[in-house]
């Protein structure tokens, strides 16, 4: 990695990284007595894949949930596009850009694919209550411009085939590729992924990895991502942030990260005599 | 064709029209269930508070008036003017929505999580207080309903099946209005959830709150949107049950009534509200018509019961609902 500035860098793979989307201060997190997060600090720039390791248990997901609103940290502050947050609902935070996946899979079982990924434009469409009941011109025109929109990510996504499919039906990796697809509908500004392959097979990993890579290249999109498989990580990510028992042990390129004594501990252990 | 026929015939076709109406209480419960997973006991007294508070407006009485005139010594009942059905509905339709945020706001709100028994409790807890908060607003005296719907036996029916048939059918036309009226509900209802932007939102939250959450829907506006138009349906019901037999605080006992409807129909599907709600309307008149003779009658008051509970025995998901797979 080149000099790091408040603009940005440049990544081994020569992209060029804008400056920092979103920024978390100092945060900690309890669950009644249960410290989750202990005084993190970390940043996500403009343009990034940027990943959070750890063993389980290292409070990995509970990070995520704070960034996407679902928690409400006890201290610290969250920072985006410039602007200190205050605290938000979920759904405004959703509302503000920020779209997300779940470790286990959250989709609308009841209904058809291409329902689930248009339920995603929803923070798109304008058009009011009273229109929408009426169903015309304006409410139309809307539906079919976030429909063109869907369908262009269907496509991206290679999951033509399987469009008019009730989700309850699709295998596993289908399902966490309709989530990213939905996620995707939104046009995030940051996009939040909790365990995208886990799960998977062999086969099924190298096509998501793939798909996170085109999106963060063909849209721009930032990403965060949470991961187990050390090896998918490394290749996909520009930095990684690396969490142990609620704190923050290690933040870097993935090569930085590997060479980190105390990640190496956290993963391996380490003989306590 | 023998009289015996005939009459059987009749009986059937009112047992639709009163199977139609059953079908518009129990409509309300399926869509409150489908969008929040609220087993709403209170769809009953819903319904009854809005024909009481249609009736209340219409005849421009003073709301609270024995509160007011007991505390100030006033002998204030009536303002004195009539409003046009038309109007007074739009003004109870939004005394609904009121309501509808009311009980998000105080009540469900801070039952988020919580276990579906303590919802279903709530519910009851409310549908008393709405009988309570009705009795004192409006007063408990029966009342006359009529927003103009055509009432009284339908002489075309009459005379054509006189014709044919040599004997006239005694179809009221109260209940032809009330069924051509739930069929529009229900397709705008279906037309309104499968292609709006609302009715996506709405089918998203009753699927996964967590997931709708991520794509930006506010749970609480989905819920006071739910409500309403739950309040919607049990002004409709409210209307035909109000115009066919009074305003009265027995009315909220139709509701138990939907409970047999939905055991058959399954409590999530709005198909299963409606064809629940005609077996059970035509089974009970049948009943009472073929077997009712033999055992000395009044079959009415428990064969739909006797019906859910067989359903139950051999069909616990209804005929509609979605089959339970529990993993173990």
């Amino acid at each position: 990695m080149n000099q790091m500035t408040e603009e940005g860098y440049v990544t081994e793979d020569g992209r060029t990284i804008g400056g920092k989307l979103m920024e978390m201060r100092n945060i900690s997190l309890r669950f009644g007595g249960v410290k989750a997060i202990t005084d993190i600090s970390f940043d996500i720039r403009e343009g990034e894949i940027r990943a959070i390791i750890g063993p389980n248990g290292a409070g990995k997901s509970s990070m995520l949930n704070v960034v996407s609103g679902f928690y409400v940290p006890q201290e610290g502050e969250v920072w985006f596009r410039g602007e200190k947050r205050p605290q938000m609902r979920p759904y405004e935070v959703a509302r503000q850009g920020i779209a997300r996946t779940f470790q286990n899979i959250a989709l609308f079982e009841g209904m058809s694919v291409l329902d689930n990924v248009m339920t995603g434009r929803l923070t798109h469409m304008k058009t009011g209550l009273a229109a929408q009941a009426l169903w015309k011109g304006k409410a139309e025109r809307e539906e079919v411009e976030n429909r063109e929109f869907v369908e262009k990510i269907i496509d991206f996504l290679e999951i033509q085939a399987i469009r008019k499919t009730p989700v309850a039906n699709l295998p596993y990796g289908m399902k966490k590729r309709v989530e990213l697809a939905r996620a995707l509908a939104a046009e995030p500004r940051l996009l939040l992924l909790d365990e995208p392959m886990a799960g998977m097979n062999v086969e099924e990993k190298e096509d998501m990895s793939r798909f996170v890579l085109d999106v963060n290249d063909e849209f721009g999109t930032t990403i965060a991502l949470i991961e187990h498989d050390m090896g998918v990580v490394m290749d996909l990510s520009d930095r990684v942030v690396v969490m142990d028992y609620g704190k923050k042990i290690g933040d870097g390129t993935p090569d930085e990260v590997r060479n980190n004594q105390a990640v190496i501990d956290a993963y391996l252990g380490v003989a306590h005599d | 064709m023998p009289e015996q026929v005939l009459w059987g015939m009749e009986v059937f076709l009112n047992g639709l029209m009163a199977g139609v109406l059953y079908a518009l209480v129990a409509l309300g419960f399926v869509l409150i269930y489908k969008a929040s997973g609220i087993f709403n006991f209170s769809q009953g007294v819903m319904a009854l508070f809005a024909a009481l508070t249609l009736v209340g407006i219409m005849e421009g009485q003073v709301p609270f008036s024995h509160l007011i005139n007991a505390a100030l010594g006033t002998e204030l009942h009536h303002f004195g003017w009539h409003v046009p059905a038309f109007l007074a509905i739009l003004l109870t339709m939004a005394v609904m929505v009121l309501l509808a945020w009311a009980v998000n706001q105080f009540v469900f709100r801070h039952l988020v999580g919580q276990e579906p028994i303590i919802l279903f409790m709530a519910t009851i807890g409310l549908a008393y207080f709405l009988e309570g908060f009705g009795d004192i607003m409006w007063g408990a005296d029966i009342k006359n309903l009529d927003v103009g719907l055509p009432q009284g036996i339908n002489t075309t029916i009459d005379e054509v099946t006189y014709n044919i048939f040599g004997y006239g059918f005694f179809i009221d036309n109260l209940d032809l209005w009330a069924t051509a009226i739930a069929a529009l509900l229900v397709v705008v209802l279906t037309i309104y959830s499968q292609y709006s932007k609302q009715g996506r939102a709405l089918r998203a939250v009753a699927d996964d709150h967590q997931a709708a959450l991520s794509v930006g829907i506010s749970l609480k506006f989905i819920w006071i949107l739910v409500w309403s138009i739950a309040g919607f349906v049990a002004l409709v019901a409210g209307i035909m049950w109000g115009t066919k037999s009074g305003v009265q605080f027995s009315l909220s006992l139709i509701a138990l009534k939907a409970l047999p409807v939905l055991m058959l129909g399954g409590f999530t599907s709005i198909p299963g509200a409606i064809v629940g709600g005609l077996i059970i309307g035509v089974g009970e008149k049948m009943f009472e018509f073929i077997v009712g003779s033999m055992i000395g009658g009044a079959t009415e008051n428990w064969f739909a019961y006797v019906l859910a509970l067989i359903f139950l025995v051999f069909r616990p998901q209804g005929l509609f609902g979605e089959k339970i797979i529990e993993r173990v």
